[in-house]
């Protein structure tokens, strides 16, 4: 299924498939997603909690075995691949965590958290090293001097997220994929942290893929946007696109719950009181049923496929609102 | 202020740190109707939960507190601690930002609900398990019987939070503080949440403050909102003439700093440049100065005083304040 008319896509997942088993069930957590993702681009994927995004994201970087499917990095399976030629292309993809202070090492100074990869990568030059480090902390805007030598504790959420994204960034990968990378941050620090991003993505040449459950950060940095529902894709298509003119009723619901900061926009109330069903036992046919005001007979029988619903946006839905 | 059911007067919130005392709240005045909402708005750590903790006389024990928290006609900082406790769970309730924090971890959604409504109201336990069984129906907990038998951990945040919720509102308490309610949920989640609180709080003809970040979740749920900075009101207004014209340099930067569904993918975001200041460190001048493009003159040296604008709910602490009209 071809879902970008991308030619030479940097990242391509084909039929994704991800599973958990706990206590002899099975949880869907990523079922037959397919992606691509042009160079230079960023791809913002959005859902809500326990869909199966960050599954998704560690599954591109092999830290997560996928149950079937395919993941072609600049045309490298990346499922096949195992030891020194796995570590070799996985050096060009980085993660970005949600949690920036849970993910540095409390008792490591800062310049020996950001030069770990580069000691991983085998990078033996003290010297070398610095140079690197000291090039990315400054390009997130923290003075490598003053820094390197403190502990995490000393810094606050938002200085947090510059370290480990001077971290991923420290071995100059062509891949960096941001899970919720400012769901954590306060409305200011998130303004300077999406800032960053963009910043090291025009300065890296970058293609991302960006993480997030807020569809309003998502587009304020995304070329095109991916929504996903309790493990499968719903809709796909260019930002600006997808939120004039959603097509599938879950994206619909998604950009209704944002709220506005304008008193005389009433917030909605047309939100459907409840949550995602247990990906344990996803609904049959389209799993969004349970919670769809369009739901009949059909879609409880059929799995809807994505199908185009305007140039460059398709939507898995048998009644789209477009 | 008569009238008001809650007036915060004066306060001011000390706490004792290896790095000296730090001021968390900062002269603080305050007012909530009967039955009326008020948003408190503002970065992590300018003291929205100390303040809110102040009211609830809920303060870590080694805090100072000194003013005035006058609910209901008493002075909750004179209450003795037995009345006090009375009080927090009757006619005043508290949802945090972590539904843990208000839910006993090894105590059934049934049990707690229960145990606070007989503490407080003179039911009988069947009388007690059916109230809890309508408070769980009216928070959108679906097979509400089922439920009691669960334990928090066994819910998903957004159920927690209903929980919670369903917990703060259980004794019709005349005041609900809810602490950044739904930092922690998912937007759709989010949504739903605040709606239940809005429902409820008109149902009841309840008071609420809410207390976020977002300057857009306060926007369409609130009478009045009041914007703090470094444990300090900078703003306050009537919430539709906060919006109309925002006299204070820092409301206006929160509200550019969120993302703008109307703006094209890559524009950059007038985000707010540093951060507030150390508070053990207090700035003799404007605490936003170091962060504000309008700061001149005596901003540095001087603190401004919160005061009226034109009108007299509309307050605002600024020297040199944006004009009316003056935004685009
Ligand atoms: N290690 C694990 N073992 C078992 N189940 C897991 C594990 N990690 C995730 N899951 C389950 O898989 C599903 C997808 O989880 P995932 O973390 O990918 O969601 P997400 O979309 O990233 O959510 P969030 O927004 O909360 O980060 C969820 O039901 C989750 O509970
Ligand atoms: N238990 C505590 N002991 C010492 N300082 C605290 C404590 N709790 C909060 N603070 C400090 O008080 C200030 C205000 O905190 P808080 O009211 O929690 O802010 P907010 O709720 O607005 O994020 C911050 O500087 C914070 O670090
Ligand atoms: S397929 Fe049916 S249930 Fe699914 S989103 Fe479309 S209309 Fe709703
Ligand atoms: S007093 Fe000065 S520094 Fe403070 S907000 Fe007003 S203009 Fe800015
Ligand atoms: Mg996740
Ligand atoms: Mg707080």
């Amino acid at each position: 299924m071809m879902l970008q008319a991308a030619s030479n896509p940097l990242m391509k997942v084909e039929n994704l498939v991800v599973e958990y088993s706990v206590g002899g069930k099975t949880i869907h957590a990523v079922s037959d997603v397919s992606l691509e993702i042009a160079r230079g681009e960023t791809l913002g994927l959005v859902g809500e909690s326990g869909c199966g995004k960050s599954t998704l994201g560690r599954a591109v970087l092999q830290l997560r075995q996928a149950v079937s499917g395919k993941v072609l990095f600049d045309g490298h399976d990346l499922t096949s691949l195992k030891g020194e030629a796995l570590r070799k292309m996985r050096r060009r993809v980085q993660l970005i965590f949600q949690d920036p202070i849970a993910s540095l090492n409390p008792r490591r100074r800062i310049g020996d958290i950001v030069a770990e990869p580069l000691v991983i990568a085998g990078v033996k030059d003290p010297e070398e090293r610095w140079r690197r480090v000291s090039e990315v902390l400054s390009a997130v805007g923290l003075d490598p001097a003053l820094v390197s030598g403190r502990l995490p504790h000393e810094f606050s959420g938002g200085q947090c997220q510059r370290i480990c994204i001077a971290r991923s960034l420290v071995l100059n990968p062509e891949f960096v994929i941001c899970d919720e990378p400012v769901s954590a941050l306060d409305v200011s620090i998130r303004a300077q942290i999406l800032n960053l991003l963009e910043e090291m993505k025009a300065r890296y040449g970058l293609t991302l893929l960006f993480i997030a459950h807020d569809l309003a950060v998502v587009k304020a940095v995304s070329d095109r946007v991916a929504v996903m529902y309790l493990g499968r894709l719903c809709e796909v298509g260019p930002s600006e696109q997808l939120f004039a003119r959603p097509a599938h009723p879950y994206t619909a619901l998604l950009i209704e719950a944002i709220p506005v900061p304008d008193p005389d926009v009433r917030p909605t109330t047309s939100v459907p009181v409840g949550e995602p069903p247990s990906p344990i036992a996803p609904p049959s046919g389209c799993r969004f049923r349970t919670r769809c005001p369009r739901a009949d007979a059909r879609c409880a029988s059929e799995v809807p496929e994505l199908r185009v619903v305007a140039p460059g946006q398709f939507a898995a839905c048998h009644h789209p609102l477009i | 202020m008569s009238g008001a059911l809650l007036s915060v007067e004066n306060a001011v919130v000390d706490l004792p740190t290896p790095r000296g005392n730090l001021r968390a709240v900062d002269h603080v005045d305050l007012t909530v109707g009967a039955g009326k909402t008020l948003g408190i708005v503002g970065e992590s750590g300018c003291g929205k939960t100390m303040l809110s903790r102040a009211v609830l006389q809920l303060l870590p024990k080694k805090a100072k507190l000194s003013g005035r928290v006058m609910f209901d006609g008493q002075d909750l900082t004179t209450l003795p601690a037995e009345k006090l406790r009375k009080l927090r769970g009757r006619s005043l309730a508290v949802v945090f930002q972590d539904p843990m924090t208000s839910l006993n971890p090894v105590l059934t959604i049934g049990t707690q609900l229960i145990e606070t409504i007989q503490e407080h109201l003179e039911l009988d336990l069947a009388q007690a398990r059916q109230r809890s069984i309508e408070l769980l129906t009216a928070v959108g907990i679906p097979a509400p019987e089922q439920r009691l038998t669960q334990y928090p951990h066994q819910l998903s945040g957004g159920m927690r939070q209903r929980v919670a919720i369903a917990v703060a509102l259980s004794c019709e308490p005349k005041l609900l503080i809810a602490d950044e309610p739904t930092t922690a949920l998912d937007v759709t989640i989010q949504a739903q949440i605040l709606d239940l609180l809005a429902r409820e709080q008109q149902r009841r003809h309840m008071a609420m403050i809410i207390i976020t970040h977002d300057l857009g979740v306060v926007a369409g749920r609130t009478d009045e909102v009041a914007v703090m900075y470094a444990g300090r009101v900078v703003e306050r207004a009537p919430t539709p003439a906060l919006f109309k014209q925002m006299r204070m340099p820092y409301t206006e930067a929160l509200l550019a700093a969120l993302p703008k569904l109307d703006v094209p993918p890559h524009t950059p975001l007038p985000a707010i440049s540093g951060r507030p200041p150390d508070p053990t460190r207090p700035l003799k001048g404007c605490s936003f100065s170091p962060r504000c493009r309008y700061s001149a003159g005596r901003c540095s040296t001087e603190k401004p005083r919160l005061s009226p604008a034109e009108t007299l709910e509309h307050l605002y602490a600024c020297f040199h304040p944006i004009a009316a009209g003056g935004r685009a």
